[in-house]
Order: structure tokens, then sequence, then C-alpha cells
């Protein structure tokens, strides 16, 4: 997976939008190329950009745009989505979030209605997030031009000082912790799409995970590195986090929380859930001293009943995602190649 | 390939029946299977929206049992 | 779940799993299994199970995926016809990927063609009811099991009247494959482990000929792990206790030895057989499937133009070496190299199912 793999002549195609090595090769290839600086090369969830407010914490700035279809899904909406999102891109930072700025983007003919629906749900998320939407802007565009709804939302946070997160920091031994069930939010969608005709109480996870995270946070310092599992799902994410590192990743298929209704659809479907995108969880990577209490701490937040320790951090099997499978053998888990596409015949 | 995936009958109408795995259910065609004797409660194999065996549950059991029994473990 | 899970007990398995060794250690030899499916392909590959199966013990990866051996020729019509301004085509999303001879219907797509991918053929149907005013086209592809669901829909399509649906036939079948590959004389197998779906289809019945003339043990195996596994360790009874080889069928919950002959029967009725050329492997003799003549309205081969230009096949691969079993994915000088999952080369990686695309994914194990 070259990152100066050739774009010359190539198109935009959907894969360079379902957050797997596609788009990582175009961010890097097209973007991070182009507008190098020290923050952005953080390459994370928001850029930690110093202490301009001169009070001795750090900013966190963020930015993201949702343009899920349908609009509304089981479990959530595309107003939810986009203050949630943002949220937990602060949140894994380890920020407290403060300020949203939101975006609407919106075809000519989208009923008011359907708006109001969709301001409704953010006001409602934003309350329960604690985070104030503090400026915004409204476009429409001709018919066609967009489908009906398109959000942005931007996201300023406050990080304590004292606490550093970073790749870096991550050892051999280290445990991989989720705060509950994968795929949830990839599966929801994609049954309330309809194209595959499956019915199902699958409901999507997508919530602020910034409760969660500061009952994490309250309870040990040896929280070394967090990340939202979103495109691309958990083997995604595991593989941006270990990828170029001088550590491996080793998960427990046993241990993965994945329900009985994501597992049918995926079996259904040929989908791994591993690849499955997820709203409302957190990967936490862990000392392994602080791994226990950090565990409880999740349990005891209504987001994080069914949390796991779902791997290790190893010395062995640098820079790779290998899972030991339910029989105890060991594959390589890669990054999402594309969209998953189901698969039948 | 034929990825094809073991699901309960709940619901039956004339050729048709809705099917379940694991709280997930869809609508799938009976035309392809022989049986006419299905019944709610019945699990068959599905693929591309047919039902294109019904399992046979009483030798599925059995084959495991001997499989056990085989590995020395019954 | 029933089915499903009492078939993946990591118990069981490793009690398997020593049957196999023991088997194997009763031989000097190194003993070569193919599964001819691609289904058995992902199952090994997702649970992990050559690492397992120890150094004695090779398991090949046959032709067993439909969307790998589907040659150049059938994408370039499908998309030729995709990009026809009132055509909507409907497939399985096992094909939007695989590489024509210079586009895939994703990039058409991408280009604005109307693409819809369906989970079932009646789904495609559906969609032509519901858009009187275009021409819907199914893709179809696959073996003995989606033959017969193409067949049902067409048979429905027929008596519903729905005249602006048809179907790209691009459906073979498995035994002529065998065929071909039992005379290879490139091959060294010990036995094959048939395919449980296709075998749901066409029963035990049109293996015998390898067991026989060939002196190949055969066993037709479920997909899961502890399938899988019993399948192997019943091939190898099957050439230690030098019993003579024979058709056995291990997947007993779905299979029968007749098959299933309502499906063959739909089959039958709407398709008959014609030479095929398989991706890799070349033209087989009676291989292949085509609509019958009284279906002829249906077939889009007859009743869509579309101008296909100069078909070329992917130079420099060894996927036709890697489909008959003769050579690993490592062993081709394009692997993980020029010829990945986002930008295949070749057959084998085009589809998920396709040996190398596998070998990428799960690592060698």
């Amino acid at each position: 997976m070259g990152i100066t793999e050739k774009i010359a002549g190539e198109k935009i195609t959907l894969a360079h939008g379902s957050g797997g090595i596609q788009m990582h090769n175009l961010i890097r290839s097209l973007f991070q190329k182009r507008f190098r600086n020290e923050w952005l090369d953080q390459m994370s969830d928001s850029a930690v950009i110093g202490n301009p407010v001169g009070d001795g914490d750090a900013l966190c700035f963020t930015t993201d745009s949702y343009v899920v279809s349908p609009l509304f899904f089981p479990g959530g909406d595309i107003g939810k989505l986009a203050v949630c999102g943002t949220v937990n891109d602060l949140a894994v930072e380890g920020a407290t979030p403060l300020f949203l700025s939101c975006g609407f983007i919106v075809e000519e003919g989208c009923e008011i209605l359907v708006l109001e629906k969709v301001a409704d749900s953010m006001a409602d998320a934003a309350r329960a997030a604690g985070v104030k939407i503090v400026a915004g802007d409204f476009k429409v565009v001709e018919k066609g031009k967009a489908d009906s709804i398109f959000i942005n939302t931007s996201g300023i946070g406050r990080r304590s000082r004292s606490r550093c997160f970073g790749r870096e920091h991550i050892r051999a031994g280290d445990k991989v912790l989720i705060n509950g069930f994968i795929g949830e939010h990839g599966a929801a969608v994609m049954a309330a799409r309809g194209n595959f005709d499956l019915q199902s109480d699958i409901k999507s996870d997508c919530a602020p995970l910034n409760g969660i995270i500061s009952d994490m946070l309250a309870v040990s310092e040896g929280i070394r590195f967090m990340r939202d599992p979103t495109r691309g799902g958990i083997a995604t994410t595991l593989n941006e986090i270990a990828e170029g590192a001088n550590f491996g990743i080793t998960l427990d298929e046993a241990a993965l929380p994945l329900r009985d209704d994501v597992k049918a659809a995926c079996e259904i479907l040929g989908f791994d859930p591993l690849y499955l995108a997820n709203e409302g969880k957190v990967i936490a990577i862990v000392s392994a001293e602080d791994s226990s209490c950090v565990l409880d701490a999740m349990r005891s937040h209504t987001l994080g009943r069914e949390s796991r320790i779902i791997g290790e951090v190893t010395a062995s099997h640098a820079g790779r995602v290998v899972m030991k499978t339910l029989l105890g053998a060991h594959r390589i888990i890669d990054m999402l190649s594309g969209e998953q596409l189901p698969r039948i015949c | 390939m034929c990825l094809a995936v073991p699901m309960k009958i709940v619901e039956l109408k004339d050729m048709e029946a809705i099917v379940e795995l694991g709280g997930v259910r869809r609508s799938v065609s009976l035309t392809l299977l022989t049986e006419d004797t299905l019944q709610v409660g019945d699990y068959v194999i599905v693929h591309a929206g047919f039902a294109i065996q019904k399992l046979d549950d009483d030798d599925a059991r059995e084959r495991l049992i001997l499989l056990k029994e085989m590995l020395e473990l019954a | 779940m029933k089915y499903l899970d009492e078939y993946r007990d990591p118990a069981l398995a490793h009690r398997i799993l020593d049957k196999i060794a023991e088997a194997c250690g009763e031989r000097s030899e190194l003993a070569a299994i193919m599964e001819v499916c691609g289904t058995h392909t992902m199952s090994i590959a997702r649970a992990g199970l050559r690492s397992l199966l120890g150094e004695n013990l090779r398991l090949l990866s046959g032709p067993g995926c439909p969307v790998c051996v589907t040659p150049n020729d059938y994408l370039d019509r499908a998309i030729a016809i995709a990009r026809q301004r009132d055509a909507i085509i409907a497939t399985f999303g096992d094909m939007m990927k695989v590489p024509g001879s210079s586009s895939s219907l994703y990039q058409e797509r991408g280009n604005g063609a109307r693409i819809e991918m369906v989970y079932s053929p009646l789904d495609a149907l559906k969609i032509a009811e519901q858009n009187p005013l275009n021409k819907v086209i199914f893709l179809g592809v696959g073996f003995e099991t989606t033959a017969p669901t193409v067949a049902a829909t067409l048979a429905k399509a027929r008596a519903d009247g729905v005249k602006n649906f048809f179907v790209l036939c691009g459906h073979k079948i498995v035994p002529p494959a065998l065929f071909a590959l039992v005379n290879d004389p490139e091959l060294k197998l010990d036995g094959f482990l048939c395919p449980g779906h296709v075998s749901a289809i066409i029963g035990s019945r049109p293996y015998e000929f390898i067991a026989r003339d060939y002196g190949l043990p055969c066993v037709i195996a479920g997909f899961e792990p502890l399938d899988i596994l019993q399948g192997i360790w019943m091939i190898l009874r099957q050439i230690i206790e030098k019993r003579g080889a024979s058709v056995e069928i291990q997947y007993s919950r779905a299979v029968a030895a007749e098959g299933n002959p309502k499906a063959a029967a739909f089959m039958e009725k709407v398709f008959e057989p014609v030479d095929s050329i398989w991706r890799g492997l070349g033209k087989i003799p009676a291989s292949g499937l085509a609509i019958k003549e009284e279906f002829g309205d249906w077939d889009a081969a007859r009743v869509i133009q579309a101008d296909v230009g100069e078909t070329r096949e992917p130079a420099g691969c060894i996927c036709g070496m890697i489909l008959r079993g003769v050579r690993l994915p490592m062993d081709c000088p394009l692997f993980r190299k020029t010829c990945t999952p986002e930008n295949p080369v070749g057959a084998c990686m085009v589809s998920s199912e396709g040996t190398c695309a596998a070998y990428y994914k799960y690592g060698n194990g």
C-alpha cells in the first residue's frame, strides 16, 4: 500500500471515502502533502494546537462532514451523528468538547419539517454532550447537486496540559479496550437503506463519548491513546494505530463483543464486522497495570456495560494487526480496502 | 462460491417464507424446494433470496454425536 | 446460532486436528487437497486453518470462485451495456470491482452508470417492475447454487410478463472444470473437498467419475471450521485405509445424494450447457450455461446490442496456475506489488474469495 500510489488520471470513487486504504492514501498524497504543518502532521482525530488562550491548557480543534443516507436510521439521524462525531473526535484526544460550528448544505426541495427534526436532534445531542453550537452556515444547492442534507461540524475543546496521548507512548504489553458491541452503526445504516430487505432491531450505537472518556481519564494516568473506530471499523483503526510502529497488535476473536443480529447480518451478506462502522465506540490503549481499573470505570458508564479487553500490544509483528482466531490460529487483519460490498455468488 | 446460510422459518405463506437468523429476518422464495411439508420452525439453507434446501435436523444431530464418538469424546 | 455455532467449537476442532496430524503421520509424503469453492477458501483463511494443519498437508484453492473465473469479455459486455442510457445493471456485490479490459462496474457507477447491488435476482426483477421505461439487466454469474435462483427468476419474469428484465448469462458448472483439472498432467492432488452448496443442488453423483476413474477421494463438506476439518480428515482416511476412493458426504445435513431435483429441473428448463471460457483455465467443453431459445426474449446477450470493443486479458499474472493449484500466490511476481485488492490485476485477486485475495487479506495462514 504505497503512499505514492499514482493518482493522475484516476477519478474519485466511493472507495476514496470509505475510510480504508484508498482514503488514507488520498489524504496523505493529496492534502497532507500540500497543507503540511506540525499540527496537521499529528494526523490525529483532533489537532492539539497548543495554548493560545494562555491559561496552561491546550486547545483541540477538529472538523467532520456528514453525508449519511438515509438521513434517519434506527438509533439516530444525521443531526445526532454530526454532533456526536465531532464531539467524539475531540473526546478521544482527551479534550473536553466546548463549542461546535455547523454548516448545512441542503438540496432544493428538502422538506423544512425534515430539517427541523434534524436540528432538534442536534440540539438534543449537544445538550447531552454538554457542548454549545455557537456558529453556523446554511447553503441551498439546486436539486440533484446534493442528497437532501449534508452537514459539516467543527469543534473546539480544551485539554489539560498534564495529559498527553500519542502512539509514541504505546508499549508492548499494553491492553486494547473497547466500550461495547462492534459494527452496530454500519449494520443499522445498511439495513435502513433497505437494498437487501433485511429486517432487524439493530440500532446505531451513535452516542457522545466525552462522558465515558472523562470517567476513564479520572481513574487512570495509564491511558496511552484513544481512537473512535468509525468508517473502516475497528480493523482499520487498529491498523492506523499500528502502522509504521515498533509494536504490533494482537486481537482476540473470542473476546470481541458482537451482537447476534449484527453477526447474522454479516453472515447473510458476507460482511466482516471488523470493518463495519461504529459511532459510539472508543478504542483505548491502556497500560496493563491500569487496564482493569479503566475497564471497571467503563463498565460503570451506561455506554460501557459491555466493555472488554479485546487485545494486546505486542513486541512481535511490528506494524501489523493480527487476530487470534476462535481456533487459536493467527491471521493478519488488514485495513479496509474500498467499500465493503456484499458477496453472494 | 456460494454464500448460503441456515435460517429458521418463522412465517409461511404460499411459496414464500419469512426466515430468521440471530434476529435478522428476510422474505425468501420457496420455489426451489421439493419439500411440501415445510413447517414453521424448520431450518432452510438460504442463498440469494431462495431457500435451496431444507436442513435435516435428525441427520445433523446424529452426525455430531457420531463425530464426537469418533473423536472418543462421547 | 443454530447450525453455525456448534460447528465452530474450538475444542472439537482441535480433536479433529489431532486426528488429522495422526493420519498425516502415517504417511511419509505430503498430502495435497484441493477445495473448489470460494466459500471454503474464505472460511479456511478466516479461521486460520492452514497454519493449524501442519507441514504434511497442503490445501490448494481451485477455481471455486465464479467471479474470479468470469472472463474479461463478459465484463466488457456488462460494462458496455451499463453505459447505455436506459440501462440499469443489477448485480451481486461480488461483481462490482472486477476489472474488465479497461474499466469496472464500480468505476462506471462513478461515471454515472446506474448500477444497483442486489441480494437476490428477485430483487432485480422488482427493480425492472418499478422502472418500466428502463432495461434492467441482471448479471447472472455463479455456479449450480446460484443458477437455479436465476432460472426461477426468469421463469417468473416470463409468467408475470415482465418485458424489460434481462439476464446476461455467465453461469458456469463445476463438474466439467473438475474433469479438466484431473486431466491436467501438471496437477498433483490427493483429493477434493467438494463444494457444499453446489452439491446441495447437484448431489454427489456428478463427482463419482473422479473417485472411480482417477482414484481420487472426494468429500462434500460444509463451510464451518468443523465441517472443513472433518472433510479433510475423511479424505485422509480414504487415502490411508486404501479402501478405494469414493465420494462421501460430510455435509449431509444439507446435501442429499440426489441433490435438489426441483432446483436442477429449473436449471434444465431455462439453461443449456455450452462451451465456456474460464479466466485462467481457458475454454472448457460444456462448462457454461446459456439461456435457451424459448427464454430468448429475456437473454441480454441476444436482445441487447452492445459495442464491446477489444477484450484484453491481464498480462504477467499467473492466475491460471494458481487456479489449477500448481502455484501459490506468493510465487507470483505481481502479488502484493502491482496486484492488490485495491488494484487487482488477475482473476484470483478480484473477488474477496479469490485465492490471492484471501492470502492477501488473511496472511499466508
